[in-house]
């Protein structure tokens, strides 16, 4: 599509977060010389996720350190933001968004960015608990902070063992709370690693001074004057000043299903980001989409597949013939420690575990499946996560048994 | 006030000044073509690379190993390579010129 075709037209984004912001500023890069209109419910200047849980909870640096870009960056580029305001529907017929304020906007080209939102288990009381908050929003650390300041000594109960729960644990150590991590599985990040990055992670935290509490099905909250009980359902019972609830997401499709897109576990799209209506794009974790390397269907919550989904998805609408195939990569920081995920382990039938040698927690775990390396999971090891990436990305096979050989270098010539 | 020259993959040359924070931020609030900072600034995504001017590079000095090892998903990596989210602004970094690869 070239300029003339497109300096007349507005592309409006529903979401402002990584995908959304990405999508605005690669679409001028892309050359699309018309309207840009980002909408998001968020009143906040759009910031970086992943610090929520970890360097903006435990320090007092403020989100300004924490911006996608700078509020002159948008102004630069053209991109109009509408914070702080909710779009209630879609109309792909006559082309328009209503707000809620009952207001219309029009669109040429419509991205959903919509992300996700936490998903608040139905336990008996949590509703009504003294400081029960998720962590997803700049204004839910707000709350965390404001009902933990100064935390030392102060009760904290995490629900739920995966990433979000388990850097958070580490966050509010760090600012001196008693820390409890309620998982109902029987190891912490069950769900995405193998069990020895598990008990990697829960030997970290003990380290540290924090309880993990494994086969902990929370059955009631009991709130208490300014405080709570978190009741087990095998009994046990642990006072909170504070409980943070990470127990996974809640796609935010309803918008979408509304308007008569396909959807199923996300917004179903095609290569080029596309949905089942035209015009219609959807970027970022509330899509589903087919992973072209590991062939299959995925739906991921990592800023590296909103970025890379939001430079496809303003290439193809600005008429560029693109497809999205890249090896999803994620990262965690706990302590001092710096996990680095590539690839997708599903599937996996063997783990080759490597301990470089005297480098106390600097590990890594190469998941494969027969002689296909799937994903590793590097710990203080930034070279193994890089040597995996180009494995991954070469399909090139590697020599397992030198690869558990701590003799052989951890380099891509010494492994093939 | 520590001054900092980026030259773009375009050529082009934008002179920011800071305070503090890391040179990626300053890059950012700068609107620097081509450095993306995706991971906010903890060397997890190597999309702040830059080449520092030979000149200069005593001045940022080098690459530390986990910076080093993640510069190697980078084909454009040379000597005088840096991820900029592991630099901080201060007057010691005063001056230098930094150019984002092509």
């Amino acid at each position: 599509m070239s300029e003339q075709a497109n300096d007349a037209q507005t592309c409006v984004i529903i979401g402002a977060s990584h995908a959304g912001v990405n999508l605005a500023f690669n679409l001028r890069i892309a050359g699309w010389a018309g309207d840009i209109l980002l909408f998001d419910a968020d009143p906040e200047l759009p910031y970086h996720r992943p610090p929520l849980s970890k360097a903006y909870l435990a320090s007092d640096d403020g989100l300004d350190s924490h911006r996608l870009k700078s509020a002159d960056s948008y102004v630069q580029q053209q991109i109009t933001l509408r914070l702080g305001v909710k779009v209630s529907k879609i109309d792909p017929d006559q082309k328009v968004i209503t707000l809620n304020d009952d207001s219309v906007q029009s669109y040429d080209k419509l991205v959903l960015a919509t992300g996700a939102r936490p998903l608040i288990p139905p336990i008996p009381g949590l509703d009504a608990a003294n400081n029960c908050f998720p962590l997803r929003t700049a204004a839910d650390v707000e709350n965390i902070r404001e009902a933990i300041t100064p935390a030392g000594g102060k009760n904290v109960v995490i629900i739920g063992g995966g990433y979000i729960g388990l850097e958070t644990a580490a966050s509010m150590k760090k600012l001196g709370a008693n820390v409890t991590v309620l998982e109902r599985e029987d190891r912490v990040l069950a769900r995405v690693t193998a069990p020895v990055m598990s008990d990697f992670f829960t030997c970290l935290h003990k380290d540290n001074g924090v309880t993990i509490a494994i086969r902990k099905n929370v059955s009631a909250i009991e709130s208490e004057g300014s405080t709570n009980l978190v009741r087990c359902a095998d009994g046990s019972e642990y006072p909170a000043d504070l409980i943070v609830v990470g127990v996974g997401i809640r796609v935010n499709t309803e918008l979408a299903e509304a308007a008569g897109l396909k959807v199923h576990n996300g917004i179903q799209i095609d290569a080029t980001m596309k949905t089942s209506t035209d015009d219609i794009y959807a970027i970022g974790d509330c899509t589903f989409h087919h992973n072209p390397h590991y062939d299959r269907w995925v739906r991921l919550e990592s800023v590296q597949n909103a970025v890379d989904q939001a430079k496809v998805a303003a290439k193809a609408i600005c008429g560029e013939v693109v497809v999205y195939d890249a090896i999803p990569w994620f990262w965690s920081d706990q302590y001092d420690v710096k996990l680095q995920m590539v690839g997708l382990s599903e599937g996996y039938d063997e783990v080759v575990v490597r301990h470089e040698i005297g480098e106390g927690h600097k590990f890594s775990a190469w998941y494969f499946k027969g002689d296909t390396l799937l994903a590793v999971d590097a710990v203080n090891n930034a070279k193994a996560y890089v040597i995996g990436t180009r494995f991954i990305k070469s399909g090139d096979l590697i020599n397992k048994g030198k690869l558990a050989d701590l003799g052989v270098g951890l380099k891509p010539a010494t492994l093939g | 006030m520590p001054k900092i020259t980026f030259i773009t993959a375009t050529g082009e040359s934008i002179i920011a000044e800071g305070t503090s924070g890391s040179v990626m931020e300053l890059a950012k609030q700068y609107n620097v073509s081509g450095i993306d900072g995706d991971c906010g600034g903890v060397c997890s995504c190597a999309t702040c690379h830059v080449h520092v001017a030979p000149a200069d590079f005593n001045k940022t000095g080098a690459a530390s190993e986990i910076e080093a090892d993640m510069l190697e998903l980078d084909d454009n990596v040379i000597k005088f390579s840096r991820l900029c989210c592991q630099i901080e602004v201060s007057d010691a970094v005063d001056g230098v010129t930094l150019t984002v690869p092509g």
